[in-house]
């Protein structure tokens, strides 16, 4: 079909669609209406039950951690299709050095890297105390990983960001959030039970296995992230480089 | 205006497939696939907002104060991550195409088949 064909089908459908989505959404309660119960349920009895003050945590890593594991199973897939289109159709060869040559951008990647790695540290840390979790720590490692390659070029981001070791921190993250559930089973509890409940709310020492979880799921996220950026690098952006080097030649 | 949001929803999810639909490039069609699934934030966001309501972080904040559904933020956490982890699987297909065929075009990558 043609460009003008296809428009003329799709516009009358998507038109019907924003319809009857409008007519839809019109249905449910005003916005900032909000009807519960879970929700005012979970805030009034996830800060005396699990010593959690970020409820969000609480949820995410408790309330509904099952969910989140399968959610970490997506992405632990999506990383591992990544790897398996691009990492074996590549010819293994030397990283090309690709020194990064405006002295600013050195600095300022310096400067920030020292701050990105408390940031994702303390959001781990404190993700079921203050805004923050481990999804976010890791996006955030992630992020300092990638200042390596462009503060300080190809060969020490590739150099610190070795297959195995990143393979090995993907798997950990996500067989230790395994493992903290079936913790639980072998206790006698359900799957991914709070085992370690209790402490002083709005200290580190609270909220149980969340904390463990939380970490679990940082290092996940912060190992797939940094082995997508590792392998579309790799694949796509170090052939320009090498290009260039040969022609500088 | 407290329909807005709602419509801010479905005219994003719509316009996001029309860009899916008539995209001439893999890597723009992931973008605007992107822009439908941001849509899904919005809603979920929206249908737990309460007027006046607090985030729902008690750290610093009475126990029992008014605050928003910590559920559905959880659910658009999952969300985000998952969209993100998908179109970085969308765009590797979309590099293996272009390796092999050449181009990013979707109709043109069609024509290889038929």
């Amino acid at each position: 079909v043609s460009a003008a064909q296809r428009r003329f089908l799709l516009v009358p459908a998507l038109a019907v669609m924003l319809g009857g989505l409008l007519w839809g959404l019109n249905g449910l309660p005003d916005f900032g209406h909000y009807r519960g119960p879970y929700g005012d349920i979970l805030n009034r009895v996830a800060v005396p039950e699990r010593h959690a003050d970020n409820v969000v945590a609480a949820t995410v890593f408790d309330y509904r951690a099952v969910d989140t594991l399968g959610e970490e199973f997506i992405l632990f897939c999506a990383a591992l299709g990544v790897v398996l289109l691009l990492r074996y159709q590549r010819e293994e060869e030397a990283p090309p050095a690709a020194p990064v040559r405006s002295g600013a951008v050195r600095l300022f990647g310096l400067l920030m890297l020292g701050p990105a790695l408390v940031i994702a540290a303390w959001l781990a840390a404190f993700g079921y105390i203050t805004p923050g979790g481990g999804f976010q720590a890791g996006v955030v490692f992630a992020a300092a990983a990638l200042l390596v390659y462009l503060a300080a070029g190809y060969r020490p981001f590739a150099k610190a960001s070795r297959e195995r070791a990143l393979d090995l921190g993907e798997a950990a993250g996500a067989g230790g959030y395994i493992a903290i559930g079936l913790a639980a089973l072998i206790s006698g509890a359900p799957f991914l039970h709070n085992l370690l409940g209790g402490g002083k709310t709005g200290t580190l020492y609270s909220a149980g296995s969340i904390g463990l979880l939380n970490w679990a799921s940082a290092l996940e996220v912060a190992a797939a992230n940094v082995l997508l950026f590792a392998e579309f690098l790799a694949s796509y952006i170090a052939p320009l480089h090498r290009r260039q080097e040969k022609q500088a030649l | 205006v407290s329909f807005l949001p709602y419509i801010a929803v479905a005219w994003i999810c719509v316009i996001g497939i029309y860009g899916v639909a008539t995209s001439k490039d893999l890597i723009h069609l992931s973008l605007c696939l992107t822009v439908t699934q941001s849509s899904t934030y919005i809603l979920l966001l929206a249908v737990g907002y309460k007027n006046g309501g607090a985030p729902p972080i008690f750290k610093g904040l009475k126990l029992g104060t008014k605050a928003v559904d910590p559920v559905v933020q959880a659910l658009t956490l999952t969300d985000i991550v998952v969209s993100v982890t998908v179109l970085a699987l969308i765009l590797a297909l979309a590099l293996d195409a272009h390796r092999l065929k050449g181009t990013v075009d979707p109709d043109e990558l069609a024509e290889f088949h038929g």
